[in-house]
């Protein structure tokens, strides 16, 4: 048990990682209060889910009377990210003749934020700290988003309406703020616009499916769009 | 449906990108044209709801008129991009304190 390095991640997450993740899991606490969710089952969803993008799809649509499967494959193209930033992320943090069991867990706690952290630091320590240290980072700021969801949910049930629609608008905003940021590339520009005219327009239609049906065509036309537009670079 | 479902599906749905990864880990090339799609469709989506909640909002925030959302908006961004160094807990703080005052404007 080398826990200086566990500590040394712990310390690090510790202050505007947390926070800044705390600001959109306050948020998400509040929304799922005003969706009726009660509270033990949206700590559980933020224990469990562990994404953000994935826990409002899955309040919104269940808000909006969508199927489980509209759901469950919606929340599933969210997270699929996932995949390949465990794929790369493993590799810097194993060492030699370490076991997967504990790489099953890791997995779990692969966020965004993590992953950003863990990519750059683990380089500079050596092999046997780099997963304490991802463990102490990560399950940081997993712990704070639970305990800032618990306090989002509380807040939204108890305190006045007032602070209650600021409190679930800090959701959009949240995000509107992260995708304007990440918007470099051409081919996320063009999901980012062909999804935004797709699923308000859809949802006058058909609330149900707009999230899944606007973002699979959407995306797709901007792929392909990304694609045709490739060939003539 | 049970909400308790919804959640533990919702979960597994989740964790079996994160699973998956752990297993394939050192065995597939991750620069492929399907997972630059499935990026596109994930990109979408977000992008989307977000701007669905923004204008079509349900809920709390159905209560609030686009006015307000628009300037709901708009001062985040300023303090986001340009008075702070892109500070996403400022942006969004900003955001909790514009709309509440907002709110006790128009109910005062």
């Amino acid at each position: 048990m080398r826990s200086p390095c566990y500590r040394l991640g712990a310390a690090e997450a510790f202050g505007t990682p947390s926070a800044v993740l705390a600001a959109g899991y306050l948020g998400y606490g509040a929304l799922a209060a005003d969706a009726g969710l009660p509270l033990w089952l949206t700590l559980l969803s933020s224990l469990s889910l562990w994404a953000l993008p994935g826990q409002l799809i899955m309040i919104e649509m269940s808000s909006a009377g969508a199927p489980l499967v509209a759901m469950v494959l919606a929340v599933s193209f969210s997270a699929a990210r996932f995949m390949p930033m465990t794929v790369s992320l493993l590799p810097a943090l194993r060492a030699p003749g370490s076991g997967r069991r504990r790489e099953f867990f890791a997995a779990h706690l692969v966020s965004m934020t993590g992953w950003v952290a863990a990519m750059r630091r683990a380089p500079e320590l050596p092999a046997s700290d780099r997963l304490p240290y991802f463990f102490g980072f990560a399950a940081t700021l997993w712990l704070c988003s639970v305990a800032a969801t618990g306090i989002g949910h509380l807040a939204a049930s108890s305190l006045p309406a007032a602070t209650k629609s600021a409190l679930v608008f800090m959701n959009p905003v949240y995000f509107l703020l992260i995708l304007l940021d990440d918007a470099r590339t051409r081919v996320m520009i063009l999901s980012l616009i062909a999804g935004a005219i797709a699923i308000p327009l859809l949802h006058r239609v058909i609330p149900e499916w707009s999230v899944l049906i606007g973002g699979l065509a959407g995306g797709s036309l901007a792929f392909a769009l990304h694609r045709l537009l490739s060939r003539h670079d | 449906m049970t909400e308790v479902l919804m959640v533990a599906i919702c979960g597994a749905a989740t964790y079996l990108w994160r699973g998956l990864g752990v297993i394939v880990s050192g065995q597939i090339r991750t620069d492929s044209a399907i997972f630059t799609w499935v990026g596109c469709v994930a990109w979408a989506m977000i992008a989307g709801l977000t701007m669905r909640i923004l204008l079509l909002p349900s809920g709390v925030l159905a209560e609030t008129t686009l006015l307000e959302r628009g300037i709901g908006v708009a001062i985040p961004l300023l303090v986001f991009f340009v008075l702070s160094r892109r500070n996403l807990f400022l942006g969004v703080g900003s955001a909790f304190v514009t709309m509440t005052l907002l709110t006790l404007l128009n109910g005062a």
